[in-house]
């Protein structure tokens, strides 16, 4: 199954008891301004769950893989997320198969 | 610079003057919750416009420590991964 913003809403109208206007305006808000965080150029730290941080990549060269054609990926900035100890140790009491 | 929750908590504060500072604390805490919690019963959690997390598995294998040169088994284990949505890597990636 997918986790979408709709569930969400659902948890914060359920357990915070705001309406579900309030919820999903306010869920879309904090995902957008983790967003306006990062394109500002600044990290974000959550602790216990994770950090999303910024890495600078170098150009290099590539390849079109439909067409062999050769490319140079250009340099480029690339948000990458690190899961804090806490998620990562819930984590392993996971034994099933990720879709 | 390094943003982190409770700074972010404040600034959702200023942008939602009439809820209130529990609230908002709370429902941060429910949403990342809800995050691991789908993560760690195995299901993915799609953001549209953010991105995906999904879990990936790897299986466990024998490792060297690259600088004693000593073997080491790894466990199976699950890790977090996360895909920006195009709209993140567009604006992350603006140099403008």
């Amino acid at each position: 199954m997918t986790i979408t913003k709709n569930s969400l809403v659902e948890v914060i109208h359920d357990e915070v008891g705001l309406n579900k206007r309030e919820a999903k305006e306010f869920i879309e808000e904090f995902f957008e301004m983790i967003k306006g965080t990062l394109e500002e150029g600044n990290d974000i730290k959550f602790s216990g769950f994770g950090n999303f941080t910024l890495r600078e990549k170098v150009a290099r060269p590539g390849r079109n893989p439909k067409t062999g054609e050769n490319v140079t990926i250009s340099e480029r900035r690339v948000v990458t997320f690190k899961s804090g100890l806490k998620l990562k140790n819930k984590l392993e009491a996971y034994d099933g198969k990720s879709e | 610079m390094v943003l982190n929750r409770s700074e972010l908590i404040s600034k959702l504060s200023s942008k939602f003057k009439s809820f209130t500072a529990s609230d908002i604390d709370y429902s941060v805490k429910k949403i990342l919750e809800h995050i691991s919690k789908s993560l760690y019963s195995g299901d993915r959690v799609e953001v549209r416009g953010f991105g995906t997390f999904s879990l990936h598995n790897h299986n466990s294998r024998t490792a060297r420590n690259p600088k004693t040169g000593e073997l080491v088994a790894l466990e199976k284990r699950n890790s977090v991964h996360f895909k920006p949505s195009k709209e993140l890597k567009s604006r992350v990636n603006n140099k403008n």
